[in-house]
């Protein structure tokens, strides 16, 4: 029965051995050599500057919801160069493999790049950059000095991140899934997967989703907790109310996906029958729970964005955000519906006229609140006063390209035309549409809005600019051609073509690939030519765009403790509405502030979880057991200790808001 | 909204408006906790929805292998689920104590329930030695692999209830009823009743609606 032979296992080092790095692979030799040396020169000029001890005090221990907000963000954009990567390495196979060539990627290899393309940026790179910024923006937007559990937010991240890690570690021992981002058995099961891939797939997964579920948890008691006095639920900036939403439908929905994972690896370690083809078992069933929980998946990275562009389309156009109320109902619209449209995944499945009628009925009604959403942005910007600075372009270019995506979406929301264009590269094209015009676009006027806040200078706008231009174009030439292939009926994941009147749409998305490559090394020139001049870019006033919420009544970068006296509040746009009623800044009557403590708990805990995950993928049980004990050993330790919390002196707040009244003073 | 309706400038209001909380005192340590880890039981709730989902569609799937008619004993479940039942009033017992001030008899009850905790695995643990030794293994069928799950987990997180249980009678022993050791006694009865509500759920679909079909 099984197509290939198992590995065998040792005691000791279980399925591990030398035949597992993949010396045969020249590509991966390569990265693995330029991984090596680039990691000794990073590691090296640590330790040269002397960096360790300040990283492990005032980074990897923080409970800042600040500074984890900026890790999630640094992991992000690491995952993110990996996941673009695997990309170009997609897009240069499909347009080299034509009339007759094989490529430059065998099968096996090439079937591991289009799934980790798939769960690195989803996983490690659209949600760590959402819970990163969440992370930042929300309690500054609220009012609150830290999130509601700052531990918890600290052991999330580096959950997140020894997901990350696991998965990385699959690309230089071992392999990973030949199976596609969501690993469908039968192909996922033991018996046509018999190796490791999968195994990195699922440990990396279920390590990264304690992470985000407990972040889920944290921010949605941070947000109905600890507003500050005066913020009812309507008086929550947009983004805050997009965050809460988002963050409920994570806290809904990932422990769907940490079941059906554990109901995978039962079959794969244990030998059950939940999703194999014999013994009663059903893999539509697997494909049906995968899809309860990654249809809200979607929605989670996009809610957030759409409170952005809300902030940034009402910043910009200097008036307030025409129908907040509107706004609020849309999303929890869209929060409601996210759960009654996942069969529209498989119409194909086989439920019959009715079952596909509703889910296609479903989908189509989520448009509504969608479309409600940008007539409100388009009616904010209707006789505004409008900027076009960066965070304003990217809304515009998202407004563009989101609702082409958004019309493709309701045409695959169509039973019968669904039949013929599912899993074509018209659904790749529909879904990259969305998510880089909508999340990616979104990422980027939120860091180019908010880096100022979080740095204290402006990014460089020459740079922006010519990284915004070559991202929407870039885009439009990688995708459109898909749009069309797909409608020509040529399916994903093919790795070589028969027909050579297909090569040239292919290489016109290739061309795209590489104006988004300049796009991407345009960011990174923006990002260092701003550290470098960043003292003509400084901002003093901490509020550079005229804004409206709470998080600019504070300095740039924020104080440890946010706001040294809480803010009170009175109108939707709270700042907004100080600024305009002459509010004072107190500088006098600073007390102690109560903060929690760092501790070193979370990446620990982390620590020992990344072991089992490795141990558990390779079989090797004894370092597993350990891996567990100490991980559950650890935090009952860790709960041993009741002393986390301390205070800032007065003496110190007094500094720090002195230092800021000479800052404004200089700055009038 | 009053706000909306001062349209005019600051020195036209008569009564100045308060912006910052000068007078605040700090949000009390775990304020949010019990919202928290409520929050924390409704996600292990889906975990119990989905293995329910699964026990639900794959329930009969056989696979000419043995039905739950042949397999259950409803009389050893009854005692297995009065002992869960039971240790659920045993907490009850330890919270009112607890609420009355005294260390020694929330101790107490918490170490009878945690007996009765006990009780309840060995008899799952035998049930579950028992089956297969009758060769009705959770590699046999669907059936018996949605099963095995659905109990199992239950059955660790009343495992993992009792290492708590032990641990909070340590730290109870050491610092006393304290603010923070209230709070985990209560997020630990959340836990063990949520756990109890579960195993109705579980007495009702798997075992009693199982030898009915």
């Amino acid at each position: 029965m099984t197509p290939h032979p198992a590995p065998e296992a040792g005691p000791f080092l279980g399925r591990l051995s030398l035949e597992a790095l993949p010396l045969h692979e020249p590509i991966l030799v390569a990265t693995f050599a330029a991984v090596v040396i680039g990691g000794l020169a990073v590691l090296g000029l640590i330790t040269k500057y002397r960096l360790w001890g300040w990283l492990w005090k005032e980074w990897f221990t923080t409970v800042d919801h600040k500074r984890i907000g900026i890790m999630y963000m640094i992991l992000g954009l690491i995952m993110f160069l990996r996941g673009f990567a695997d990309a170009v390495m997609m897009r240069l196979q499909q347009v080299w493999a034509f009339n007759g060539s094989e490529g430059y990627l065998n099968a096996h290899h090439y079937d591991q790049v289009f799934t980790a393309h798939g769960v690195i940026m989803i996983f490690f790179v659209a949600m760590p950059f959402i819970t990163g910024l969440m992370n930042y923006i929300v309690p500054l937007q609220i009012g609150a000095r830290d999130v509601s559990f700052p531990f918890l937010n600290n052991f999330s991240f580096w959950m997140t991140t020894a997901g990350a890690v696991l998965c990385m570690v699959s690309l230089f021992i071992g392999e990973f899934a030949q199976t596609g981002w969501l690993a469908y058995p039968p192909l996922s099961g033991i018996a046509y997967s018999p190796n490791v891939g999968v195994d990195y797939y699922i440990w990396s997964l279920q390590i990264a989703g304690v992470g985000t579920t407990l972040s889920g948890i944290n921010l949605i008691v941070t947000i109905l907790k600890l507003r500050a006095p005066g913020m009812g639920l309507m008086k929550m900036p947009v983004f805050t109310w997009t965050s809460l939403c988002a963050n409920i439908l994570i806290v809904a929905s990932f422990p769907v996906l940490t079941a059906v994972l554990a109901l995978l690896t039962l079959d794969r370690y244990v030998g059950t029958n939940f999703f194999t083809n014999d013994f009663g078992g059903s893999p539509m069933m697997y494909v049906n729970l995968i899809w309860i929980w990654g249809h809200p998946e979607v929605y989670i990275l996009i809610l957030p964005l759409f409170g952005v562009f809300s902030e940034v389309t009402s910043t910009f156009s200097g008036k307030k955000l025409f129908g907040y109320t509107s706004m609020v109902y849309a999303t929890v619209v869209i929060t409601i519906l996210s759960y009654i449209v996942w069969l529209h995944h498989f119409f194909t499945m086989g439920s019959g006229a009715s079952v596909n009628s509703f889910f296609g009925i479903t989908t189509m009604v989520i448009s509504i609140p969608t479309g409600a959403k940008l007539f409100n942005w388009l009616f904010t910007m209707y006789r505004g006063r409008i900027r076009f600075d960066l965070p304003m372009m990217w809304t515009v270019a998202f407004m563009l390209t989101f609702v082409v995506g958004g019309m493709t979406g309701v045409l695959l929301a169509v039973p019968p035309a669904d039949f013929v264009l599912h899993n074509s590269l018209f659904l790749i094209a529909h879904f990259h549409n969305v998510i880089i015009g909508g999340v990616l676009f979104g990422l980027f006027a939120a860091i180019n809005y908010w880096w100022p806040k979080a740095f204290g200078f402006k990014l460089d706008v020459f740079w922006g600019k010519i990284s915004f231009w070559c991202w929407v174009v870039g885009f439009w030439l990688a995708f459109m051609p898909l749009y069309v292939l797909g409608l020509m009926g040529v399916t994903r994941r093919m790795r070589v073509f028969d027909d050579p009147s297909l090569q040239i749409w292919f290489a016109i998305a290739a061309f795209g690939a590489l104006v988004i490559a300049a796009g991407i090394g345009a960011m990174l020139v923006q990002f260092g030519v701003s550290i470098r001049r960043r003292k003509e870019l400084a901002d003093d006033s901490g509020d550079p765009w005229g804004g409206r919420t709470l998080e600019w009544a504070t300095s740039s970068p924020p104080p440890d403790y946010n706001f040294a006296f809480t803010p009170v509040i009175h109108d939707l746009d709270a700042w907004h509405d100080m600024k305009r009623r002459g509010h004072q800044r107190p500088v006098t009557g600073f007390r102690d502030i109560h903060m929690p403590g760092n501790t070193g708990a979370g990446i620990i805990l982390a620590g020992f979880s990344l072991v089992m995950g490795f141990a558990l993928v390779w079989h090797i049980w004894w370092l597993a057991a350990l891996g567990f004990v100490a991980t559950v050993g650890g935090a009952i330790v860790h709960t041993f200790n009741y002393k986390r919390d301390f205070h800032i002196p007065a003496a110190t707040v007094v500094a720090v808001e002195d230092a800021r009244t000479r800052q404004l003073a200089a700055g009038a | 909204m009053s706000a909306t309706t001062i349209t005019t400038a600051p020195t036209t209001i008569d009564e100045p408006v308060r912006f910052y909380d000068l007078d605040e005192h700090a949000h009390p340590e775990g304020h949010s906790t019990m919202l928290g880890f409520w929050i924390y039981l409704m996600s292990d709730c889906l975990i119990f929805a989905i293995l329910f989902a699964c026990y639900a569609v794959l329930g009969g799937n056989y696979a000419a292998g043995p039905a739950p008619k042949d397999l259950f004993d409803l009389k050893l479940i009854a005692l297995n689920t009065a002992m869960l039942l039971f240790s659920s009033i045993t907490y009850g017992f330890a919270v009112l104590q607890m609420q009355q001030g005294r260390v020694k008899g929330t101790q107490l009850w918490l170490a009878i329930t945690g007996l009765f905790g006990l009780g309840f695995l060995g008899i799952e643990l035998y049930e579950f030695h028992h089956l297969i030794e009758l060769g009705a293994t959770p590699q046999r069928s669907a059936f018996l692999s949605a099963f095995f799950t659905l109990v199992g987990t239950h059955g660790l997180h009343v495992t993992f209830g009792i290492v708590w249980l032990v641990t909070l009678m340590v730290q109870l022993g050491k610092h006393g009823l304290v603010a923070a050791n209230r709070r985990r006694v209560m997020c630990l009865s959340m836990f063990w009743h949520f756990l109890d509500v579960i195993w109705i759920g579980v007495f009702t679909i798997v075992y009693l609606m199982g030898v009915l079909r």
